[in-house]
């Protein structure tokens, strides 16, 4: 009898404290690959998110942010569900996903059914997500994979004095994009790229893969990330390859620098973009390094963030900074909230970012290439820094638009 | 053999076809006209090495499973976990000590004892209920991956090769001819020949221990009869004991071969208890040479599928598995 009757109080007053504190509570839900192939991806990307939230603070005005997070595996579908569960049963009303290209897309069409609820990109850098019937309310704050190409293309061809490349990467719409983003400027500069390779997303075995890369060309370029990329150099390693390589924006990255084992050391000299660089001397960047850092013990996060803390971090930065200059106003459908969404500029670690008409973001590209600090621990160095890359990189909306849209044979080799 | 050739002449003569067009492929150089058709030599010889030793790995993880199945009926669906776990122990035993073959030894040991608790503890007491076994398999299977996840996290390992197997050696197999004249050889990455060869090794003891020694001869006879086995006084529960000890084993040895030239992460196990699966289907459910010849065609469809139709890879293997489902249901070289 006493039991219960404590029950009972302990239950009213957990009501009651429910309905206290249910107005002064925003929600917001986040995806991030926690499974499959980008499992490690994710994880950084989780990282980020909390460094912000460590730098910026959870309190908008008098109001709390609550925060659900779903796990996804890169997939379309996984993206879709975990998304639709966060809005039917945790009644989220701000979404910060997804991670990975595909889902973009998936996430971006799916944010049509729900026109009063905001999405905010997380990190997914497929061209398609915002630039092929864009949702109004979806915004991202990171480059797509073809931006955070720009400059690489060039630097190749001039500086490294590349003629032919091959090209091997993972069978989806952000490595497409980054393709895209590469080739548009190597051919243009005069380069050829001879062949290009697919392999699905998760393959594990690439022993025949590496076999049929072509021997007769300069460099090879690996669009590959996660697990993926640590498998092909392990490989890549043990079949005895030699030749120069270059770099995607999740191929050079931490998640794959700080991998275990010696196989990366196969990657010191490699070329690479991103819409970072882990030696910037830039005040900005070096204070988030310290604030990922300072977050997390060394052996629980990567000695450098990655390209996708980065992103997580900016988003998240998007999402608070917007929320707080209309003091958590979500009325009307969050009218209010989603035109500060898209006037906001951020002064983000990795650059100035801001918004063009279909809410993509416009930013600053790095070109980097891979050096040893002499301790073992590889990072990418700064070579060239360009600002302002918009996303139709820097061509002419009317020439960019026929084009096409990136995909495996998309573009052709040849100055547009 | 020529019982074969008599019963079946057709079957024959399409196989003594293939294998002699195999061989020239292999061994000829190629004229330039089908270079051009089919791409390089060099890349064919690689494909078809990698898939041979792909199969390897593929026989090492079924034949376990398949052992497990023909002895007591059991479809053990947790045997990818064990393939994961095997490849954890021997990441941390490898790591900590840098001695990959002592990485073997404890994955095989360590594994085979959770394969002992897993036989004693939850299959003795619901013998003969394969549906029953089926259900726990999967739940143990779902509790394995989230302890592995919640102890090992969601990063990817890998297992350091040792230094005297980094790199390729060259075979006596040319690849091409340079226009000096020169011959090129094929390069191939050693540990995956070595790897291979253990698995051929493991693969032929374990045909004999079945074939030429008593404990085999009483296993044989478990999978044929139970009933009659147990009225002899064999001590059925300790035979069955030992294969499940075995055959977990193996798994482990898998992971840590698996985790030498592909990775370990999350996931895996799914993937390998697929792979074992559509191998044992294509072979024959506890047949030791039918997993060995399921592996070698699974392995070798996804190689040469991944170079030669890269977008159609995936649904080959499975493409193999409903063709056999449909012509022959039993598996290719199933007893009965």
């Amino acid at each position: 009898m006493l039991k219960g009757s404590l029950g009972l109080i302990a239950l009213s007053s957990l009501l009651l404290s429910g309905t206290a504190f249910a107005q002064e509570k925003i929600k917001v839900g986040v995806t991030a690959t926690l499974e499959g192939t980008y499992t490690v991806l994710g994880e950084d990307g989780i990282r980020g998110f909390q460094t912000a939230l460590n730098v910026l603070g959870k309190k908008v005005g008098d109001k709390e942010l609550e925060f659900v997070i779903a796990s996804t595996d890169a997939t379309p579908d996984s993206a879709v569900r975990a998304v639709r569960k966060l809005i039917e049963q945790d009644k989220v009303q701000i979404l910060l996903s997804p991670l990975s290209g595909d889902e973009g897309i998936a996430v971006k069409n799916f944010a049509k059914t729900h026109p009063e609820l905001t999405f905010i990109n997380a990190a997914s850098g497929a061209q398609e997500t915002t630039y092929v019937d864009p949702a109004p309310n979806f915004f991202r704050y990171n480059m797509d994979g073809a931006q955070w190409q720009v400059g690489l293309g060039k630097y190749a061809y001039e500086t490294k004095g590349y003629r032919k490349i091959a090209t091997v990467g993972e069978d989806y719409s952000f490595i497409y994009t980054q393709v895209f983003g590469l080739v548009l400027e190597f051919c243009g500069a005069g380069g050829q790229v001879t062949n290009r390779q697919w392999v699905p997303l998760g393959t594990k075995d690439f022993a025949s893969v590496i076999a049929a890369l072509p021997d007769d060309v300069d460099a090879i370029y690996l669009g590959l990330g996660g697990a993926d990329a640590v498998n092909f150099l392990n490989q890549y390693q043990q079949a005895g390859g030699k030749a120069h390589l270059m770099g995607g924006s999740i191929m050079i990255d931490q998640t794959i620098l700080s991998s275990k084992g010696n196989a990366k050391q196969a990657l010191v000299g490699t070329l690479a973009a991103s819409g970072q660089a882990d030696t910037w001397e830039d005040p900005g960047w070096q204070k988030f390094v310290k604030d990922y850092q300072d977050a997390f013990p060394p052996n629980k996060r990567f000695p450098s963030p990655s390209l996708l803390a980065t992103n997580y971090y900016g988003s998240t930065m998007a999402l608070i900074l917007a929320l707080r200059q209309v003091n958590g106003d979500l009325s009307d459908n969050q009218s209010k909230y989603k035109a500060a969404l898209a006037k906001i500029e951020l002064d983000a670690p990795n650059g100035k970012i801001k918004l063009d008409a279909n809410r993509q973001a416009i930013g600053t590209n790095f070109v980097t290439e891979v050096v040893d600090d002499g301790k073992g621990a590889l990072f990418s160095k700064v070579v060239k820094v360009i600002p302002n890359v918009n996303q139709t990189l820097g061509y002419d909306p009317a020439v960019f638009a026929k084009i096409g849209l990136p995909s495996r044979t998309v573009p052709e080799c040849k100055k547009y | 053999m020529t019982r074969f050739i008599e019963r079946h002449p057709a079957w024959a003569l399409i196989i003594i076809i293939a294998v002699a067009v195999s061989l020239w492929l292999i061994f000829a150089v190629w004229p330039p006209g089908l270079e051009d058709a089919i791409g390089r030599k060099r890349v064919f010889l690689n494909a078809l090495f990698n898939g041979i030793t792909l199969g390897g790995l593929y026989f090492l993880v079924a034949s376990g499973f398949t052992l497990i199945f023909g002895l007591m009926r059991n479809v053990n669906l947790a045997h990818g976990s064990l393939y994961l776990f095997g490849g954890y122990v021997g990441y941390a035993i490898s790591a900590s000590t840098g001695s990959w073959i002592l990485a073997f030894i404890v994955a095989f040991i360590l594994t085979a004892l959770v394969g002992v608790l897993l036989q004693v503890l939850v299959f003795r007491r619901m013998e003969g209920q394969d549906l029953r076994q089926t259900m726990v398999t999967i739940g143990l299977s779902i509790v394995f991956a989230d302890l592995m996840l919640w102890a090992c996290g969601g990063d990817f390992y890998q297992i350091q090769t040792p230094n005297w197997l980094i790199g390729p050696i060259e075979l006596p197999l040319i690849t091409a001819v340079k226009s000096s004249g020169e011959p090129v050889y094929l390069r191939y990455p050693l540990v995956r020949l070595v790897i291979f060869l253990a698995s051929v090794i493991i693969g032929i003891a374990m045909w004999l221990a079945l074939n030429r020694t008593r404990i085999g001869m009483i296993i044989r006879a478990g999978v044929d009869d139970r009933d009659i086995l147990a009225a002899t006084g064999v001590r059925i529960q300790i035979v069955f004991v030992l294969v499940f000890a075995l055959g977990a084993g193996l798994a482990g040895i898998a992971g840590v071969v698996g985790g030498t030239f592909q990775s370990l992460s999350p996931g895996e196990d799914i993937r390998f208890l697929l792979a074992s699966l559509v191998v044992v289907i294509v072979g024959g459910m506890g047949s030791i040479p039918g997993a060995a010849l399921g592996a070698l065609i699974i392995g070798l469809a996804e190689q040469l599928g991944s170079v030669y139709i890269p977008t159609y890879a995936i649904v080959v293997t499975f493409l193999i598995m409903v063709l056999v489902l449909a012509l022959r249901p039993q598996g290719l070289l199933a007893r009965r």
